[in-house]
């Protein structure tokens, strides 16, 4: 027994050129460049997240009337509870995409953990998803006549938010991959876990529209966000494995 | 003596005689009594094989033969149930460091049809330090480089497939069936590209229907496992035998 047994490491000792050197780095950001690169090129996919925001967020003033005092109380929940359903339309396709055309083996082989690999991939969705939505929150929310000063509060909790809505759906979507109606479980995973993120996002605007303290919201909001950066890269990571097994 | 707890299918030559005198530092891959249960059925069932630095191995069998188990099993993609793979001497046990001592052409190409060949090539020559341009040139894709992958034919696509098994540089190739849609030019190239692979140390297992340009490389015969024959609960680690969609 070897020093090689007790390490559990394969490095190849034969002294020849076949010596496979990751450079880890290097791999994340082709990877991620490879992900935008095709969110560019299939743009529609990436718009039409974007334009379900707009368009369902346009349908409340339809339903609930013209009043301005309605529509500025209840626009940070529409708001957010519009971002939350927009970010979950490109989930089936982030790992289901690479399930199906076999490129989940070599991301899984490229000598990165797989909880990275899910990572950088849940970082491209919130690249095409969650900063679009972002920008899209401003006119959305002047249309629903929220005003300038609260303004910056929903953007703040919406850049917390968001990358909690991206971690928790690329959970979701790596443990759901493989599963017949896959996308049917999808949205019943998600919605619940995502309930804080929405519940802390809408409360800090209305706390600022009342013009009381929403430090404590936000606060929780990062705290949400902390915890799923740590998790849901993990357990993203080990269902990946499982699809591929 | 204890009676065995399972009885083998494949035939008593590719079992256990490659490496009964093999000594555990030997260099190369070493696969010992390798057992696969799927949904409660024996997949593979005590698989052994040896090869030294520069041999190659020759998978066939009849569909449903455990061919593509037993690559994606070496590869890291699938756990055994039971079973030992070592590589130089040394148990190989972390998946993560797997996937780098192995290049994995699996059943699908896994090109992107949006991007260009070259672009599909990028992440794994950005990951492993390579240029693909060699790669492309060496199975005569350099004219098909900025081609989006949809355009690519099936055999084309193969080759491309191919180009990035090269690029990763590893010592262990796993090829599915890798002259699939290739045409008898394209055969002629991946036998170039198998002979450098082979003269550079490497290792090649390869599972296939027809011949393949592999010269002395060794045979192993997989038998279609018997299904009348079941496992209930597997061996040591059920969940791992369990197909993901089956966990809903």
């Amino acid at each position: 027994m070897n020093a090689h047994t007790r390490t559990g490491a394969p490095l190849p000792q034969q002294g020849q050129a076949l010596r496979p050197a990751v450079r880890f780095g290097a791999a994340l950001s082709a990877l991620l460049a490879r992900d935008l690169r095709l969110a560019w090129r299939h743009g529609a996919d990436t718009l039409a997240a974007l334009l379900f925001f707009i368009l369902a967020g346009s349908l409340f003033p339809l339903a609930l009337g013209p009043s301005p005092d309605l529509l500025r109380k209840m626009a940070p929940g529409i708001v957010w509870v519009c971002a939350l359903l927009a970010s979950l339309l490109p989930l089936d396709r982030l790992f289901g995409a690479e399930l199906e055309d076999g490129a989940l083996d070599q991301l899984l082989l490229l000598g990165l953990p797989p909880s990275v690999v899910a990572m950088t991939k849940i970082a491209s969705h919130w690249l095409t998803t969650g900063l679009p939505l972002l920008v899209a929150a401003t006119p959305l929310a002047l249309m629903l006549d929220m005003r300038g000063a609260d303004l910056p509060v929903l953007l703040v909790g919406l850049a917390l938010g968001t990358p909690c809505l991206s971690l928790l759906g690329g959970l979701a979507s790596a443990i759901v991959l493989g599963a017949r109606r896959g996308g049917v479980l999808l949205p019943l995973l998600v919605l619940p876990l995502a309930t804080p993120v929405l519940i802390f996002g809408a409360l800090a605007v209305d706390q600022a529209r009342l013009g009381l303290t929403y430090g404590a919201d936000l606060d929780l909001l990062g705290a949400f966000l902390a915890a799923c950066l740590t998790l849901c890269p993990l357990a993203a990571g080990a269902g990946l494995r499982a699809a591929v097994a | 003596m204890f009676p065995p707890l399972y009885t083998n299918s494949a035939e008593p030559a590719t079992r256990g005689e490659f490496t009964r005198n093999v000594i555990d530092d030997a260099q190369g891959l070493i696969v010992r009594d390798l057992i696969v249960i799927r949904n409660d059925r024996l997949v593979l069932d005590g698989v052994s094989f040896a090869l030294a630095p520069g041999a190659a191995l020759m998978l066939t069998g009849p569909n449903g033969a455990g061919k593509s188990t037993l690559l994606r099993v070496l590869a890291g993609l699938r756990r055994a149930d039971s079973g030992t793979i070592l590589w130089n001497g040394a148990p190989v046990t972390d998946p993560v460091a797997q996937g780098t001592l192995v290049a994995y052409l699996g059943h699908r190409d896994a090109l992107k049809p949006g991007l260009t060949l070259r672009e599909n090539l990028t992440l794994a020559s950005e990951a492993f330090g390579q240029s693909p341009d060699a790669a492309i040139a060496a199975l005569g894709l350099a004219e098909l480089a900025d081609l989006p992958a949809r355009m690519l034919s099936a055999g084309q696509s193969r080759r491309a497939a191919l180009a990035r098994t090269i690029l990763r540089q590893s010592p262990l190739w796993l090829l599915d069936e890798p002259s699939l849609g290739l045409d008898t030019a394209s055969i002629a190239r991946l036998g170039d590209v198998l002979a450098a692979h082979r003269a550079q140390g490497g290792i090649v297992i390869a599972t296939t229907h027809v011949d393949l340009p592999l010269p002395g490389c060794e045979t192993l015969a997989l038998r279609a496992p018997d299904f009348t024959k079941t496992v209930p609960g597997g061996l040591a680690a059920p969940d791992a035998a369990r197909a993901p969609e089956d966990w809903f």
